[in-house]
């Protein structure tokens, strides 16, 4: 199973991106299962808020929190400690939205510029296309299968053509 | 079939858009409030043709679905924890007027202190109250029970009301993909309610009347009855929902290892999935380990228990639930169950999940770890190191 845990501000949709990934990838095929689920509760705009996403080739029985993560992905770059490693799988990366960080096992791509190009208000589909770039769980036509089935119309266009470009420049 | 990632409560809604109740009155209630929203919206864009009747209260909510019901028409309605509580008066007018009410709660802590996670305190603390209740793992079978628990209440021996449970926040919020099946196929399967339960000019009767002690008694015993030939109903349910949407379903339990096991944990909900994947990861490691998931409640699944724990070493009850001042509602019902049937091996309760507390992979290993083991502790609560009696 593939566990990523993602981190983000109340506000800036990491629980969308990490459902979007789930629906991505369980459409897939028969043999391609997905659970996603948000820490649970009210959320408060602007509070640090926690996702999860689980994949899997058989149905996903676990439905508790991820203790051990494949993939952290941080939405907002404050939310990053440096106890975030124990968190980590061996082999286990950190993607963070940021222009510069570096450090044992994190990967940086700034997420908030490419973002403020496309006129879009939050990097969360932005580090759904990084995720898909450095991990290949998920091809960018089955992202966008995803937004078309469950973003909102309006938002769709912007959304894809977000993931299209994330891949593209992290692919260079 | 169209296959949709949807989490418990939408998949519960698309449940219920195919079974088309007549009448839905709800009020909203977290982790319940998706399932009301996307009914309004399905009522809205026409796509479901219910009235929609926004009330003022849960005890509002279900006198409502009641007088539907007696109008002899389809009702619906939905809550969770204050709000189920908040009704609690009118479950029992519900089964004792034999209304086929099919209502879904989302499990959820009951106050004080205020907490909106999930555990299963709210439905436990009302098995007493006529209704059947059954409790989901998943998001499928949410959406299955939606149809089957018409099926199942509405026929003519049952009359009685359904509960479905489905665990807040870890069933009710949590996505996944679902098989939606065609309205074809769920009109094939559900019919649409008869009965001669109801206010008729051309038949009056006399309905929510009183009874006195000697009939009253009799009443009462009839519902009981009822609710047990609800047991060979849930089987036939199964069985055609099975022969139409090719889902099986497995009655009153789910057993999984359990013909050959030492050790058992029994459980309800959401959590059965981490206990079977546990139990292949300990039987790798050779332990004789299995699970079984109560699915229903109400029926209790007296003799299937025992029948499945005939051969067990010892057996555990996880469940979300205190009866203060005693032991897990469920443990007491499983012990009854095994005593009943003259078996008395250990059997041991863990008590988990209170207010939506994690219950961790790591924690269903300890368990197993411990009926093996054995220990002094007949009660005990997971991650709290003190004696708790």
């Amino acid at each position: 199973m593939t566990e990523i845990l993602w981190l983000g501000r109340g506000g800036q949709g990491a629980f969308t991106a990490a459902k979007l990934l789930g629906a991505a990838y369980s459409a897939k095929g028969e043999e391609y299962f997905a659970l996603a689920f948000p820490s649970f509760g009210p959320e408060r705009r602007g509070a640090p808020v926690r996702a999860f996403t689980k994949l899997d080739s058989k149905p996903v029985l676990d439905r508790s929190e991820t203790e051990k993560a494949d993939y952290i992905i941080i939405l907002d770059e404050t939310l990053y400690s440096e106890g975030l490693g124990a968190m980590l799988r061996d082999g286990g990366k950190i993607l963070i939205n940021s222009k510069s960080r570096t450090g044992e096992n994190i990967i940086a791509f700034d997420g908030n510029s490419l973002a403020a190009e496309l006129k879009l208000p939050t990097a969360n589909t932005v580090m759904l296309g990084f995720l898909s770039a450095v991990s290949g769980k998920v091809s960018e036509e089955e992202i966008c299968f995803s937004i078309d089935n469950y973003m909102p119309e309006k938002i769709r266009e912007k959304n894809k053509l977000a993931i299209r470009r994330t891949i593209e420049e992290a692919s260079e | 079939m169209a296959k949709k990632f949807l989490s418990g409560d939408e998949a519960f809604a698309e449940g219920i858009r195919l079974a088309k109740p007549d009448v839905i009155s709800a009020y909203p209630i977290t982790p319940q409030t998706i399932v009301v929203e996307r009914l309004s919206e399905m009522v809205e864009d026409g796509s479901l043709k219910s009235e929609f009747i926004h009330v003022e209260s849960e005890h509002s909510a279900l006198s409502c679905a009641m007088g539907a019901s007696a109008a002899g028409v389809r009702a619906f309605t939905a809550t969770s924890s204050q709000g189920l509580l908040y009704m609690a008066e009118c479950l029992t007018y519900a089964s004792g007027g034999r209304f086929p009410i099919v209502m879904m709660n989302a499990n959820r802590a009951t106050a004080l202190p205020w907490n909106i996670y999930g555990d299963q305190r709210d439905s436990l603390s009302l098995l007493d109250s006529g209704w059947i209740q059954a409790y989901a793992e998943n998001a499928q079978e949410s959406l299955d029970l939606a149809l089957m628990s018409y099926y199942i209440a509405e026929n003519e021996k049952v009359s009685t009301p359904f509960m479905v449970n489905l665990d807040g926040f870890i069933v009710t919020h949590t996505y996944e993909e679902v098989d939606v099946p065609e309205v074809s196929l769920a009109e094939k399967y559900l019919p649409p309610y008869q009965t001669k339960n109801k206010l008729d000019l051309d038949e009056p009767k006399n309905m929510a009347f009183s009874a006195g002690p000697d009939h009253n008694y009799i009443f009462k015993f009839k519902e009981h009855r009822a609710m047990l030939d609800a047991v060979p109903v849930i089987d036939q349910a199964e069985k055609k929902f099975a022969e139409i949407f090719g889902r099986k379903y497995t009655g009153l339990i789910e057993t999984y290892l359990t013909e050959d096991a030492d050790h058992v944990i029994i459980t309800l909900g959401s959590i059965a999935g981490l206990c079977r994947e546990t139990a292949d990861k300990l039987r790798a490691e050779g332990k004789k380990v299995g699970v079984i998931r109560i699915r229903y409640m109400r029926p209790f699944p007296v003799k299937e228990l025992a029948e499945a724990l005939k051969n067990v070493k010892s057996a555990a009850v996880l469940e979300k639930d205190i009866s203060f001042g005693n032991e897990g509602t469920v443990y007491t019902n499983v012990n009854s169950a095994l005593f009943r049937n003259g078996m008395l091996i250990p059997v041991y309760n863990f008590i988990g999940g209170l207010g939506g507390r994690n219950i961790s992979p790591g924690d269903i290993e300890n368990i197993f770890e411990t009926i093996e083991n054995g220990t002094s502790e007949k009660v005990n609560f997971i991650g709290i190191e003190v004696n708790p009696q």
